[in-house]
């Protein structure tokens, strides 16, 4: 622990999510732990930052307090104890759902941050042309998200987030309704807009596959109260291509992940 | 060949939907000769032939004028009541939504609205306000308000609540969240409501004419009256204008609906 210093923070009090670190740390979560008010003790003890240019993954069993995690680190949810630091700038957040406004277009969904944080019209309309076009989806502009499939859902949710040029995401079990297919080929996608983007990503999944081929490192979660069992580097360089996944060295590394898991 | 087997098909399926209906629908008017034609002559009165019916109550222009008139001022008072209930419904419910405290004050009352039997409140409204136009509409409000209430509360508070998340993290305030996620998430309930308001509303205004007797028959004082002179011919057709109006009304929102949630929204 050093001289970091420790507070604890009553779960009633909100905006407990600090803003404005000293480095360049994008979020640190120091301690964190969280038990609800009905007594389920979700999250225990956990500690991680993440730093420019980090993908970090958290994979876990299902109901481990993965989810809790985020949220707490975007302020949504009030820690138990231990502490959150966020440094500057917007996040980005894509939920597990797309959560389109079925309402609006893909064009004015993409444009609802920007809307949400007062930007003018012209701006607005480049921002989300710029990504709509990164994620792929030009053309769908006036479509409707009733029309959309899901994989191309989870890419406007991706977009919209994108428009505010985030330095940190978190994702949610983005791909986590999706078939393989799907699943892979957004993988890519997403690895495509990192490298592009630049941000730093706290990811959430159950898949250790997505979870090794995506990420620089790979956090195992034990089940509830989810507690850090291991952290792993995943040492393959990017840009990643699908073929990696038949590589030697790739099935090793998820095997040691697994091995955590399954001792667990 | 396929475009023309496809309108082939398409022949085939209305006829399957209109078919059927118009079946019954001679079925019933051949009853209904049999009915009248086997009555007593003078006890015929009591069901005349469709044919007299329409020589009666539709081809004849006095007849047929003063229905067409008591059918205007019906759709006067049912309309102006349902949008007093429509505006004073929906800012009781955005109130509603905006604190709890307003809803568990309130919202009992418009249950209690809705269950007391309008039949009971009339006379008394009445009393109060006099047995004009004013009376009327008070009536139409009173019985079409609810479902605004109900729907469009409902609307308003079943927003998932990931799409609250979204709004949080953006730090939207309670009139952006309002505008911009809660209301358009309404839109399909609160067209539902007022699809059921406006037919609520018509039989409001019939209703209440069988107490209010001031002003311009309406459709209620006409269908009284017919019923009080024996006049089984105009009161069919009295019935039958009264009925096309509440058709009209249902249709006339579903279709304003549909205008304007049916982009997006396919249940309409």
């Amino acid at each position: 622990m050093g001289d970091r210093q420790i507070s604890n923070i009553q779960p009633s009090n909100r905006g407990d999510t600090r803003s404005g670190g000293t480095s360049s740390t994008l979020i640190s979560f120091e301690n964190v732990s969280k038990t609800f008010p009905d007594g389920t003790h979700a999250v225990d003890n956990v500690s991680l930052t993440v730093e420019p240019g980090q993908f970090v993954t958290v994979v876990g069993p299902s109901g481990c307090g993965k989810s809790t995690l985020l949220r707490m680190g975007s302020g949504l949810l009030p820690v138990s104890s231990g502490e959150v630091r966020r440094s500057e700038g917007n996040l980005g957040y894509v939920f597990q759902d797309a959560t389109l406004l079925p309402w609006r277009t893909v064009q004015k969904n993409v444009e609802l941050f920007c809307e949400l944080r007062g930007f003018d019209r012209s701006e607005r309309r480049k921002r989300a042309k710029d990504a709509i076009d990164l994620v792929g989806l030009s053309g769908f502009n006036r479509h409707f998200p009733a029309a959309l499939s899901g994989g191309m859902k989870m890419r406007v949710s991706l977009a919209r987030s994108l428009t505010l040029d985030p330095p940190l995401f978190f994702f949610d079990e983005p791909f986590g309704a999706l078939d393989e297919i799907t699943r892979e080929y957004l993988n890519l996608e997403l690895l495509r807009i990192f490298a592009h983007a630049g941000f730093g990503a706290v990811f959430i999944t159950h898949n250790l596959y997505e979870a090794v081929f995506l990420s620089t490192d790979v956090l195992v979660m034990s089940s509830r109260p989810g507690r850090i069992l291991k952290s792993f580097r995943i040492p393959f360089p990017y840009p990643r291509e699908l073929d990696l996944r038949f590589d030697p060295a790739f099935a090793e590394m998820t095997g040691e992940v697994s091995e955590v898991l399954r001792d667990e | 060949m396929s475009a023309a087997r496809h309108t082939t098909s398409r022949l085939r399926s209305s006829t399957y939907r209109l078919g059927p209906p118009i079946v019954v629908f001679l079925a019933v008017l051949g009853i209904w000769y049999a009915i009248s034609l086997s009555l007593d002559p003078d006890r015929q009165f009591l069901l005349p032939t469709p044919n007299e019916v329409i020589d009666v109550g539709f081809v004849n222009q006095d007849n047929l004028f003063q229905v067409l008139e008591g059918l205007l001022w019906t759709v006067a008072v049912s309309m102006t009541g349902l949008v007093i209930a429509i505006v004073l419904g929906m800012t009781s419910a955005i109130m509603m939504s905006q604190a709890k405290w307003v809803e568990t004050s309130f919202y009992p009352y418009a249950v209690i609205i809705q269950t007391v039997p309008i039949l009971a409140i009339v006379p008394l409204v009445g009393l109060w306000l006099g047995f004009g136009f004013t009376s009327r509409v008070v009536v139409c409000v009173i019985i079409s308000i609810f479902p605004i209430i109900t729907n469009t509360l409902f609307g308003l508070q079943s927003v998932p609540a990931s799409f609250h998340d979204l709004f949080t993290l953006h730090s939207a305030g309670r009139v952006t969240r309002l505008l911009k996620l809660q209301f358009p998430n309404a839109l399909p309930a609160i067209f539902a409501g007022f699809r059921i308001s406006a037919g609520l509303s018509v039989i409001g205004a019939i209703v209440g004419e069988f107490f209010f007797r001031k002003g311009i028959p309406g459709l209620g004082r006409l269908l009284d009256l017919y019923r009080a002179r024996l006049l089984t011919e105009q009161l069919f057709t009295a019935l039958v204008f009264s009925s096309l109006l509440g058709i009209l009304v249902f249709w006339g929102f579903g279709f304003l609906g549909r205008l304007v949630v049916g982009k997006w929204h396919e249940t309409t």
